[in-house]
C-alpha cells in the first residue's frame, strides 16, 4: 500500500499540475503533494519491518511474466525517505525562484519525483526499467525548457549519453529474463538466475548494466555530461539530479547487478575500484581549479560518489552499511550545499567564485549554516558524513573481495585531504576576506531559507551523533545484499 | 562520581550552544559569564573527579553513553574513559581554559557583542572537542575530539575572517591536519581490521598478538597523526602561522592544550609504541630535530608571537624526544608544567601586544617593565621557567627527559642540551628586547602605555604561581624519597617503568649541572647583550636563513604545492578536451556519418525507385541462389490442364 | 497450355512498367506503367489460382481451391482505382503548381 502511494502520489498530482496555468497554485500544489507523499514515507519508515503494507504485488504485463511488484526494504525506505524530504525541501528553498509556465515546471518535477520513487522502490526488473526512463524524461524537459544559456547541448548531451547507457541496460535485462528459468523479471527469479548462466557470460552481461550505471552515477571517465548538466540545469533540478539521481546509479548497482551477477561484479571489481578511485583523485583535482560554484560541486559529487561506488565492489559488511547511510547523506549534504549556491546566485546573480568575497560579514547566517554543510561534506567528526565515509573507508580497508584493500584505502583517502582543501578555498574565498563592490550590499538569508538550511544542518548533526537509527534500518538490507552477493 | 563525568564535555558544549544560537540576543557579559562559568563548571567537576580517582586502588571506568556506530561486528559506544591520565589532562584543559576564558572577556572586550559570543562559542566547542579528546574511551571518540579541535583552531585562527592572510593560515592549519588525521584515521583502520576493535583496552589487550611490522606500521601512522595536530617535522609550518588567531586562543590551542593532544594520544597508546622500537626512534629523532630546528628559527623571528610559535613547536619535540625514550611520565610532566609557562608567556604577550595596541614586532618594544609591572615579573617568571632554571617548574619536567634522553643515547643529550641553551637564549632575547632598553615605538603608542586590567592580570598571576611551583609534583625520586609524585599517580595507566631508562645518581646530577649551567649562560649572556643593544636591521648571512624559516615554506611550495597545482591545472584541460572531447568526438562522429549519407537522398523520385528496384533484383538473386529448391522446381512442373 | 506462357507474359508485362517507371519523366506514363505492373500481377494471380484449382480438385472438385489468388486480384483493382483517383489528383494539383508533369521537379523530398 505505502509504496504504491509513494509512487502514485506524485504521479497524479503531477498530472494534474499541468492543468494549473497559474504560478501560484501550482507553487502550492507542488509543496502540498509532496508533503504528502514526505507523510506517506515517514508512516512507511515507523511500519514496521514485516509490515504488509509496505509491499504489493499485482499483475502488469503477465504474458511478459512481468509484475507491478513494489516494497519498501531497508535500501529502498532510505532512498525513498531521501526522496521524500527533498522535494519538500527543494520547494520550499527555490519558492522565490521565477518560471516561465510555472505549472508545467512544477508538474514536470512531480512527475520525475514519481520516477524516481519508482525506481527505488520496484521489485520487478521491467518494472525497474521503466521508472529508469521515467525519472529521466521529465528532467530532459525541464533542462531544455528553463535552463541556462547553452541548455540544449548540455541537456542533449545528457539525454543521449544516459539514454544510451539505459537501452544497453535494458538489452542486459531481457538477456538475463531469458536465462530465467521462468521467464519472469521479477527481483527473485534475477536473483536467482546467476545459477543458471556461465561464469563467462556473467561477466559480459555485467558491462551491459554496469554502463548504465555508471553513466548515472557517474564514474570516471564516464562523468563528463555531468558538469555541464549541472552548469545549465535550473537550480531546483540540479538539486534533484545531484541529490537523488546519482543515486540511481550507486542503487542499480546495489540491487540489480550486484546480487544478480555476483561473479561478474566480483570479476570486475579491481578495474571498477581502480577507475573509481582514479575517478575521485581526479575529480577533487580539477574542483581545486574550478571557479563557477555549479562545476565545483559537480566535480565534488563525483568524488563522493566514487567513493561509495568503491565501497560496494569491496564486498563488505561494514562498507555496504556505509554506503546505504552515505546514500542519505550525501543527498542531504549537497542539497545544503546547491540551496547555497541558489541563494548566491539570485542575489547576485553570479556563481562565479572569483567575483564573490566577504559574505560572511554581511550574511552571517547564511556563511554558518553553510560551513556546517560544507563540513558534513568534508566527513568532519559529529557529522553525517563521517559516520558514513568512516564506515566507508573501513569497509575498503577490511574488504576480503579484493587482493588490493590497503593501497585501496590509501589512495582514495588522499580525497580527505584534497575534499578539504576545495570546500575551505570555496568558503575562503565566497565568505572571506574583504567585500568587494557586488558584495557590499549583500543581506542575511531569510526566515524560509533559514529553515530549509536548519533542517538540513539539524539532519547532519543528528545523524552524524546518532546514526543508530539510520543504521538499523538498513542493516537487514545490507546483509540481504551480502549474502546474495558471495562470490566463492 | 565518575558517572557524571559526561556534565565535563556537557557544559562547554551547553556554553557553545547558548553563545552561538543566541549571539545576537545576548551581552557582552552575559555572553562572558556563559563563556567562562561552564569552564569554570567543568573545572570544579573535573577537580572532583580528580579526588576520586587520587584514591588508592582506583579502577578505570568506562562510562558508555550510548551506542555510537554498531555495524557488524564492529561497535564503537560512544564511551568516556576516567582513570589518572585523563583526569589529569582535564584539569590542564580545563583550568587552564577558564584562565584563557577568563582573560579573553577583557582581551576581546572591543569586539561587538555578536562578534563576541561567537569568539566565546568557539573557545566553549574548543574546549568541548578538547575534553572529548582526551575522555574518550576508543581511538574514535578520540578521533572525534581529535577532528574537532582541529575545527575549532581553524574557526579561530580564521576569527578576523576579513583579512586574507589570517584565512590561508586558518586553512593552511586545517589541511596539515588533515595530513596528519590521513595518518591517525588509516591506523584506525589497521586496528579495526587487525583487532576487530577500536576501544583502548581490546586494541592494547591485544596487542602483542600482532607482529612487530604490523605494530610498527600503526604506530608510524598513529605518529603522522600527531606530527600534524602537535606541529612536528615534516607537518609544523601551520603552527607559526596560526598566530593570526586572537592571542588568547593562541596560548589555549596553539601552546597549552590542543597541540599536546599528539603527545596524550601517544601516551595513551605507549602499549602499541612499546612493541615497535623502531617507531619509538623515529619519534625521538623527529621530536630532537623539530627542537634543535625550531629553536633556531626563534632565534631571529621579531615577531614577539612568532618567538612563543616556535619556542612552542621546540618544546613539544622535547616532549616527542621524552615519548620515544620511554619518558612517558616525562612527557606528560612537560605538557602539564609547559601549558603553564607557555599560557602564561603567550598571555604576557598578549597583555604586551594589548598595551602597545596591536603591536607584535619587538623592535617597536622595549622598556615596558616600567609601565607594565605585574606583566613584567610574571613574564620574567614565565622565561625562567621554560629555559630550565632550576626550581622553577621547566627545569624539572625538562632535565627528567634529558636524562632519560641521556640513558637512551648520549647524542640525544647533547642536542637536547644544546637546544636548552638555544631556548634560554632566544627567550632573554625576547624579554630583554621587550621589556629592558629604552622604548622605541611611536610617541602615541609611549602615550596609551598602561598595565592590563584585573581579568588580565589575574590569570598571569595565577598561571606565574602555578609555573614557579608547578614542577614540584616531579622531584626526581633520587633526590628524595616518593618525590615523583605525578609518576606514582599516572603508573596505573602509564606503567611502572614510565621514567625510561634509569641513570646512576651521579651521573644524574652531572646532566643536570651542565643543563643548568648552560640554560644559566645562554639566559644571562641574551639578556646582557640584547638588554643594551637590541638587534634592530635586518638579519645577514645566516642570520637570513633562520629569519626566513630555512625557507621551508618556500621549499613546500616548490615541491607540493605548485606541481599539485600544476597537475589540477592539467586535469582541468585534460577534462574538457581529451575526455570530454572524446564523448562530444563521438557525437561529432555519428554527426558526420549522417551528413554523408544524407547526400543519398537526392530527392529525385527516379533515383528511389530506381534503388528499390535494384534491391528488389539483389534479394531476387540471393533467394536464387540461396533459397530452397523445393519452391523453383514446382513451378517447372505444374502446367494448366487446357 | 503451360503455365509458363502465362509467367512470361506477366514478367514482360512487369518489367516493361518497371523500365517505364524507371525511364520516362512524364508523371501520367509513369502512373501507367504502375498500372502495368499491377495488372501483371493480377494476371499472375489469376493463372496461379487457376493451376492451384485444378492441381488441388484432381479427385473430388473442390469449389474453393485457389480462391484465394482471384480474391486478391479484386482486392488489387479496388486498390488500383482508389491509386488513380488519388494519383490523378496529385498530378492534377501538380500540375497547376508546376504547369508541368515532370517528375524531377518534385525534388524537395532532399530537404
Amino acid at each position: 500500500m505505502i509504496p504504491v502511494l509513494l509512487i502514485f502520489i506524485p504521479l497524479v498530482t503531477g498530472l494534474i499540475g499541468f492543468l494549473l496555468k497559474s504560478e501560484k497554485t501550482a507553487r502550492g500544489w507542488a509543496l502540498l503533494s509532496s508533503l504528502v507523499t514526505l507523510v506517506v514515507a515517514l508512516i512507511g519508515a515507523g511500519a514496521g519491518k514485516t509490515s504488509p503494507i509496505l509491499h504489493a504485488d499485482v499483475a502488469w504485463l503477465p504474458d511478459l511474466g512481468s509484475r507491478f511488484a513494489v516494497g519498501l526494504d531497508g535500501l529502498s525506505l532510505i532512498l525513498s525517505l531521501l526522496t521524500a524530504i527533498s522535494f519538500p525541501l527543494i520547494f520550499i528553498a527555490t519558492w522565490r525562484d521565477q518560471y516561465k509556465r510555472a505549472w508545467n515546471f512544477y508538474a514536470l518535477m512531480l512527475l520525475s519525483q514519481a520516477g524516481l520513487l519508482g525506481v527505488f522502490l520496484a521489485q520487478d526488473a521491467l518494472l525497474f526499467y521503466f521508472f529508469w526512463e521515467l525519472a529521466l524524461i521529465p528532467v530532459y524537459f525541464l533542462c531544455s525548457q528553463w535552463g541556462g544559456e547553452r541548455r540544449i547541448a548540455a541537456t542533449f548531451k545528457f539525454f543521449v549519453y544516459t539514454f544510451l547507457g539505459s537501452l544497453l541496460m535494458l538489452v542486459g535485462i531481457i538477456w538475463l529474463y531469458f536465462h530465467t528459468p521462468d521467464h519472469s523479471f521479477s527481483m527473485a527469479s534475477f536473483y536467482d538466475v546467476h545459477n543458471h548462466m556461465s561464469n563467462s557470460d556473467q561477466t559480459w552481461v555485467f558491462w551491459l548494466l554496469f554502463v548504465a550505471f555508471a553513466i548515472k552515477m557517474p564514474i570516471w571517465p564516464l562523468h563528463t555530461w555531468q558538469p555541464d548538466t549541472y552548469e545549465q540545469s535550473p537550480t531546483a533540478v540540479t538539486m534533484v539530479l545531484s541529490a537523488i539521481m546519482v543515486k540511481m546509479g550507486l542503487f542499480g548497482v546495489i540491487r540489480w547487478l550486484a546480487p544478480v551477477l555476483p561473479i561478474g561484479t566480483w570479476a570486475w571489481g579491481d578495474t571498477v575500484s581502480t577507475a573509481c578511485i582514479i575517478g575521485m583523485i581526479y575529480a577533487s583535482l580539477v574542483a581545486i581549479k574550478q571557479d563557477d560554484l555549479k562545476r565545483l560541486l559537480a566535480y565534488s559529487s563525483i568524488a563522493h560518489v566514487g567513493l561509495m561506488a568503491l565501497a560496494i565492489f569491496a564486498t563488505d559488511a561494514t562498507g555496504m552499511q556505509g554506503v546505504m547511510i552515505q546514500l542519505f547523506n550525501h543527498g542531504i549534504n549537497i542539497l545544503g550545499m546547491w540551496i547555497v549556491v541558489d541563494l548566491i546566485e539570485r542575489q547576485f546573480g553570479t556563481r562565479k567564485i572569483s567575483e564573490l568575497g566577504g559574505l560572511a560579514k554581511n550574511a552571517p547566517g547564511l556563511a554558518i549554516l553553510l560551513v556546517i554543510v560544507a563540513l558534513g561534506n568534508v566527513a568532519l567528526p559529529l557529522t553525517n558524513g563521517f559516520v558514513g565515509e568512516f564506515l566507508l573507508f573501513t569497509g575498503v580497508f577490511t574488504s576480503t573481495a579484493t587482493a588490493y584493500s590497503v593501497v585501496f584505502t590509501v589512495v582514495a583517502a588522499v580525497t580527505i585531504i584534497l575534499g578539504a582543501i576545495y570546500t575551505l578555498n570555496m568558503i575562503q574565498r565566497v565568505f572571506y576576506g574583504p567585500t568587494n563592490a557586488l558584495t557590499e550590499k549583500a543581506v542575511d538569508i531569510s526566515l524560509n531559507e533559514k529553515m530549509v538550511l536548519s533542517v538540513i544542518v539539524v539532519m547532519i548533526i543528528f545523524i552524524g551523533v546518532f546514526p543508530k537509527p539510520v543504521l538499523e534500518m538498513t542493516k537487514d538490507a545490507a546483509e540481504y545484499i551480502l549474502t546474495k552477493m558471495a562470490y566463492k | 562520581m565518575t558517572q557524571l563525568v559526561w556534565l565535563v564535555p556537557a557544559l562547554p558544549l551547553a556554553g557553545f550552544l547558548l553563545n552561538g544560537l543566541f549571539r545576537n540576543q545576548l551581552s557582552k557579559s552575559l555572553t562572558g559569564i556563559i563563556g567562562s562559568g561552564t569552564v569554570l563548571g567543568a573545572f570544579v567537576v573535573s577537580l572532583l573527579l580528580f579526588g576520586e580517582v587520587r584514591h588508592e586502588g582506583f579502577q578505570p571506568a568506562v562510562v558508555t553513553l550510548f551506542d555510537f556506530i554498531s555495524v557488524g561486528k564492529l561497535s564503537i559506544p560512544f564511551a568516556f574513559q576516567v582513570d589518572q591520565l585523563s583526569s589529569l589532562f582535564l584539569l590542564i584543559i580545563t583550568g587552564v581554559g577558564f584562565l584563557i576564558h577568563l582573560y579573553s572577556t577583557a582581551y576581546m572586550h572591543e569586539e561587538n557583542a555578536p562578534q563576541f559570543a561567537r569568539y566565546f562559542s568557539y573557545l566553549n566547542l574548543f574546549v568541548f572537542s578538547m575534553l572529548l579528546l582526551v575522555l574518550g574511551a576508543n581511538f574514535i571518540i578520540l578521533f572525534i575530539g581529535w577532528e574537532g579541535v582541529g575545527l575549532c583552531s581553524y574557526l579561530l585562527i580564521g576569527y578576523w575572517f576579513r583579512n586574507i592572510d589570517y584565512g590561508n593560515a586558518a586553512k593552511k592549519a586545517f589541511i596539515m591536519n588533515r595530513i596528519g588525521d590521513l595518518g591517525f584515521l588509516i591506523a584506525i583502520f589497521f586496528m579495526i581490521s587487525k583487532f576487530g576493535s577500536v576501544s583502548f583496552d581490546q586494541v592494547f589487550g591485544k596487542a602483542s598478538t600482532v607482529p612487530v611490522g604490523v605494530m610498527t606500521a600503526i604506530t608510524l601512522l598513529l605518529f603522522v597523526g600527531a606530527t600534524g595536530k602537535s606541529a612536528q617535522i615534516p607537518l609544523y609550518t601551520w603552527l607559526p602561522d596560526a598566530m593570526a588567531g586572537p592571542t588568547p586562543v593562541s596560548a589555549l590551542i596553539h601552546a597549552a592544550t590542543m597541540v599536546t593532544a599528539g603527545i596524550y594520544m601517544i601516551a595513551r597508546s605507549h602499549v602499541l609504541f612499546d612493541l615497535a622500537p623502531v617507531t619509538q626512534t623515529v619519534v625521538a629523532v623527529i621530536g630532537l630535530a623539530t627542537a634543535l630546528l625550531a629553536a633556531s628559527i626563534a632565534l631571529k623571528q621579531n615577531d614577539i608571537k612568532k618567538v612563543l610559535a616556535y619556542s612552542t613547536v621546540s618544546q613539544l619535540g622535547y616532549m616527542f624526544l621524552g615519548l620515544g625514550v620511554g619518558a612517558y611520565d616525562g612527557a606528560v610532566f612537560h605538557v602539564m608544567t609547559h601549558a603553564f609557562f607557555k599560557a602564561l608567556l603567550f598571555l604576557g604577550a598578549g597583555s604586551v601586544i594589548h598595551a602597545m595596541g596591536g603591536e607584535q614586532d619587538m623592535r617597536k618594544m622595549g622598556g615596558l617593565k616600567k609601565w607594565m609591572p605585574a606583566t613584567h615579573i610574571t613574564f620574567l617568571l614565565g622565561c625562567l621557567a621554560i629555559s630550565g632554571i632550576p626550581p622553577f617548574s621547566g627545569f624539572f619536567s625538562k632535565d627528567e627527559i634529558l636524562s632519560a634522553a641521556y640513558a637512551k643515547n648520549p647524542v640525544y643529550y647533547v642536542i637536547g642540551v644544546f637546544t636548552a641553551l638555544l631556548t634560554a637564549f632566544y627567550m632573554f632575547r625576547l624579554y630583554a628586547t621587550t621589556f629592558l632598553g629604552q622604548f622605541r615605538g611611536t610617541h602615541d603608542q609611549e602615550h596609551h602605555l598602561h598595565e592590563s586590567p584585573g581579568a588580565i592580570t589575574i590569570p598571569l598571576w595565577v598561571l606565574a604561581i602555578l609555573a614557579v611551583i608547578g614542577g614540584f609534583v616531579g622531584i626526581p625520586d633520587s633526590w628524595m624519597a616518593n618525590g615523583h609524585r605525578l609518576g606514582a599517580f599516572l603508573s596505573p595507566v602509564l606503567g611502572e617503568n614510565a621514567h625510561g631508562l634509569e641513570v646512576e645518581k651521579g651521573t644524574e646530577l652531572m646532566l643536570v649541572a651542565v643543563s643548568v649551567v648552560l640554560a644559566v649562560i645562554g639566559s644571562l649572556a641574551a639578556g646582557m647583550r640584547y638588554g643594551k643593544k637590541p638587534e634592530l636591521g635586518e638579519p645577514t648571512g645566516f642570520g637570513k636563513v633562520l629569519a626566513n624559516k630555512w625557507y621551508v615554506d618556500e621549499f613546500y611550495h616548490a615541491v607540493i604545492v605548485r606541481p599539485l597545482d600544476l597537475l589540477a591545472q592539467f586535469l582541468v584541460f585534460f577534462d574538457k578536451n581529451i575526455v570530454d572531447g572524446i564523448v562530444n568526438g563521438v557525437g561529432r562522429l555519428v554527426q558526420y556519418g549522417s551528413r554523408q549519407l544524407r547526400l543519398l537522398q537526392s530527392g529525385q523520385v527516379g533515383g528511389y525507385v530506381l534503388l528499390m528496384v535494384l534491391g528488389i533484383l539483389i534479394l531476387f538473386l540471393v533467394e536464387l541462389f540461396t533459397g530452397s529448391p523445393a519452391v523453383s522446381s514446382a513451378a517447372g512442373k505444374v502446367a494448366l490442364p487446357h | 497450355m503451360p503455365i509458363n506462357y502465362y509467367i512470361f507474359l506477366a514478367v514482360a508485362l512487369f518489367c516493361i512498367g518497371v523500365a517505364g517507371v524507371l525511364t520516362r519523366r512524364n508523371a501520367i506514363i509513369i502512373f501507367m506503367c504502375i498500372e502495368l505492373m499491377l495488372n501483371a500481377v493480377n494476371l499472375l494471380l489469376v493463372a496461379f489460382s487457376k493451376m492451384h484449382y485444378h492441381a488441388l480438385s484432381a479427385g473430388a472438385p473442390n469449389p474453393n481451391a485457389g480462391i484465394d489468388g482471384q480474391l486478391f486480384v479484386f482486392f488489387i483493382m479496388v486498390v488500383a482505382a482508389a491509386e488513380v483517383s488519388v494519383g490523378l489528383a496529385i498530378i492534377v494539383m501538380m500540375y497547376r503548381n508546376t504547369h508541368s508533369v515532370d517528375v524531377n521537379f518534385l525534388n524537395r523530398l532532399k530537404h
